[in-house]
C-alpha cells in the first residue's frame, strides 16, 4: 500500500512520520506555553507589586541612566586594563604552579609543598579578602620596592587569588592527557621539558580552554571587587553617583557594562571549541 | 663488565617486575645491525615490556643493556640521546592529536635532533610519499583511518633516522583490511637494511619477513632461532603448543 507520489516509501513509514510530526508539534506547543506562563506571572508579579512604582523610578530612570552613561563608560575601560593586565599575569603564576605540581621530581619536593599551600589558602580565602589584605597589608609594610599604585596592587590581589584557581584548571588538564603521549614524546628523543611544552601542554590548554575562560569571566566580573580599595573603577563610579543623586540606574547601566564585555569572551570561546574539533575530526 | 658487545644492540639478563609482578625474569637478546627479529608469544609474556626497557622507555630492575658498545642502562648516559637512536612504534600508533600529520613528522627531527625545519620537512614528504599518504600531510590524525595513522607513525619513527626501530604489536589495532598496508612499509624498510625488532601476533608475516623468531613465555625466552626451524621443527614444546593454537 503505497501512496501516490512517494513510491518506494512503505505506509508504515509514512505512518511513522505522520506521527513524529504530530509529536514534535505537541512538544514545542507545550514549550511556548509553558515559557509564556512563566514569564507572564514573573512579569505581573514585578509590575502589580506596591512597590514597582518606586522601583521603576529609581532604578529604571532613563533620564538618570542617559546622564550617568558616558562616566560609567570611561570608568569601565579601567576595568578592562585590571583584566587584560591580571589575565597575563595569572597565566604566567598559573602555568608555573601547575607544573611545579605536576612534574614527577622528588628534588623539587620543598617547592611542591610551597605550591600545594598556595592554591590552598589563595582558593580558600574570599577575593574580597585577599583584595583587602593586598590594597592595605602590602603598603603598610613600608619596604621599599613594593609597589604602591592602586593598579598594581589590585593586580597583585587578583593574579593571587585567580592564580590558584587557574593552576588548578592547568594541572587537571595536563593529568588528563593519556601517558601514551608522554611516552611518545619521549620516545623521539625528546626531554620531558620539551615533550611536556611541546606535546601535552597544547592538548591540556585546548582540553581545558572552556572552564580557563570560564574563570576569566569571572576575573571580568570581579575586577569590580577593586573598588573597596580605592580604585574608581565603574562600580566606583556608579556608587558615587548613586549617593549623589539618591537613584540606582547608575547600577543597571555598570551591570550591563559588565554582561556586554563578558559575552564576547564566551561567545570566542565556543568558536575556539568549535574550531578545534572540527579541525582534528576532519569535519 | 666491560666488554664489547657483538651486534648493535645486547641485552643481558634483564629483570623487570611491576608491583609483585615479575613480567621480565632475565632475559639476553642479542641484535646484529641489519637484523629483523619477530619476537611471539601470548599476551603477557613480556614482549612489549621488553622492547620499552631496549629503548630506556621503562627502567631495568637488573641486567644490563648494550647498544653500539655503550652500556644504555647506566644511569649517567643521556636517555635522550639513546632513544633518537632507537625509533619505537606503539600498538595504538600515539600520534599528537592537535599536530597536523606534517607537524607530527616534522616535531622529532626538528625538536630533538635540532636538524633544519626545511630538511626535516622535506623528507616528511618524501616519506609521506612512499608510504602512500603524500597527499595527507596537512590532515590531522584524527581524519585519517588506522591504517593510515599507523602508517604516518612508522613514519615519525623512521624520520628520526635511527638505527634501531622497535614494532610493539603495530598491526594489533587494526582491521584485518588495512593490515597489509602496514606490513607493507615493514617489507620495504627490511629491504633498505633496516635493523627492526617487531612483536607481533602475525605469524605468517613473521616467517616470511624475519631473519630470526623469538619466542617468549612467562617473561622468559623459551626458543629463539631461525623462522623455518622455529616453525617447521621448534624445539620447545611450549612453543610447539603455542604455535598450534596460533597457525592458520
Amino acid at each position: 500500500m503505497t501512496e501516490a507520489g512517494t513510491p518506494g516509501v512503505s505506509a508504515r513509514q509514512l505512518e511513522r512520520d505522520a506521527y513524529r510530526r504530530r509529536r514534535a508539534r505537541t512538544r514545542a506547543a507545550v514549550a511556548v506555553v509553558s515559557t509564556v506562563v512563566v514569564l507572564g506571572v514573573l512579569t505581573a508579579g514585578v509590575l502589580l507589586s506596591p512597590g514597582w512604582p518606586r522601583v521603576r523610578e529609581t532604578y529604571f530612570n532613563l533620564g538618570e541612566a542617559r546622564s550617568v552613561f558616558p562616566e560609567v563608560a570611561k570608568a569601565f575601560v579601567l576595568n578592562i586594563r585590571l583584566f587584560l593586565v591580571a589575565e597575563v599575569f595569572i597565566l604566567i603564576v598559573a602555568i608555573i604552579v601547575a607544573i611545579i605540581r605536576v612534574v614527577p621530581s622528588p628534588a623539587l619536593a620543598p617547592i611542591k609543598l610551597l605550591a600545594v599551600v598556595y592554591t590552598d589558602v589563595f582558593r580558600g580565602t574570599p577575593t574580597i579578602l585577599v583584595v583587602f589584605l593586598v590594597g592595605f597589608g602590602v603598603p603598610a609594610l613600608g619596604l621599599a620596592g613594593l609597589p604602591t599604585s592602586l593598579f598594581w596592587l589590585g593586580v597583585i590581589a587578583l593574579t593571587l587569588s585567580y592564580g590558584a584557581y587557574v593552576a588548578e584548571v592547568l594541572r587537571a588538564g595536563i593529568l588528563s592527557i593519556h601517558p601514551t603521549q608522554w611516552a611518545s614524546g619521549r620516545a623521539l628523543g625528546l626531554s620531558y621539558g620539551k615533550t611536556l611544552r611541546l606535546v601535552v601542554l597544547p592538548q591540556a590548554v585546548r582540553r581545558v580552554a572552556p572552564p580557563l575562560l570560564n574563570d576569566f569571566v569571572s576575573l571580568q566580573k570581579d575586577t569590580a571587587l577593586l573598588s573597596i580599595i580605592g580604585l574608581v573603577e565603574a562600580l566606583r563610579v556608579a556608587q558615587v553617583d548613586s549617593g549623589r543623586t539618591f537613584h540606582f540606574s547608575s547600577y543597571i547601566v555598570a551591570a550591563l557594562f559588565f554582561i556586554a564585555a563578558t559575552i564576547p569572551l564566551a561567545r570566542f570561546t565556543d568558536y575556539l571549541t568549535v574550531r578545534s574539533l572540527r579541525r582534528e575530526n576532519g569535519i | 663488565m666491560a666488554e664489547a658487545a657483538a651486534g648493535l644492540l645486547r641485552a643481558e639478563a634483564v629483570r623487570k617486575s611491576f608491583g609483585d609482578h615479575e613480567v621480565l625474569k632475565g632475559v639476553s637478546l642479542d641484535i646484529a645491525e641489519g637484523e629483523v627479529v619477530c619476537l611471539i608469544g601470548a599476551s603477557g609474556s613480556g614482549k612489549s615490556t621488553l622492547l620499552r626497557c631496549l629503548n630506556l622507555l621503562e627502567q631495568v630492575d637488573d641486567g644490563d643493556i648494550w647498544f653500539d658498545d655503550r652500556e644504555i642502562t647506566d644511569p649517567r648516559v643521556d636517555a635522550d640521546a639513546v632513544r633518537r637512536d632507537i625509533g619505537i612504534v606503539f600498538q595504538a600508533y600515539n600520534l599528537f592529536p592537535h599536530l597536523s600529520v606534517e607537524q607530527n613528522i616534522v616535531l622529532g627531527p626538528v625538536r630533538s635532533r635540532g636538524e633544519s625545519r626545511a630538511d626535516a620537512r622535506a623528507r616528511a614528504h618524501t616519506l609521506l610519499e612512499r608510504v602512500g599518504l603524500g597527499d595527507r600531510a596537512g590532515a590531522y590524525p584524527d581524519a585519517l583511518s588506522g591504517g593510515q595513522q599507523q602508517r604516518v607513525a612508522l613514519v615519525r619513527a623512521i624520520a628520526m633516522q635511527p638505527r634501531l626501530l622497535l614494532l610493539d604489536e603495530i598491526t594489533s589495532a587494526l582491521d584485518p583490511m588495512l593490515v597489509g598496508d602496514v606490513l607493507d612499509v615493514i617489507r620495504d624498510l627490511r629491504a633498505d637494511g633496516m635493523t627492526i625488532v617487531m612483536a607481533t601476533h602475525e605469524m605468517t608475516f613473521a616467517r616470511e619477513v624475519s631473519d630470526r623468531i623469538v619466542f617468549m613465555a612467562d617473561g622468559r625466552i623459551e626458543e629463539s632461532g631461525p623462522p623455518e626451524q622455529i616453525f617447521t621443527a621448534p624445539r620447545s614444546p611450549r612453543t610447539a603448543e603455542f604455535l598450534a593454537r596460533h597457525l592458520p
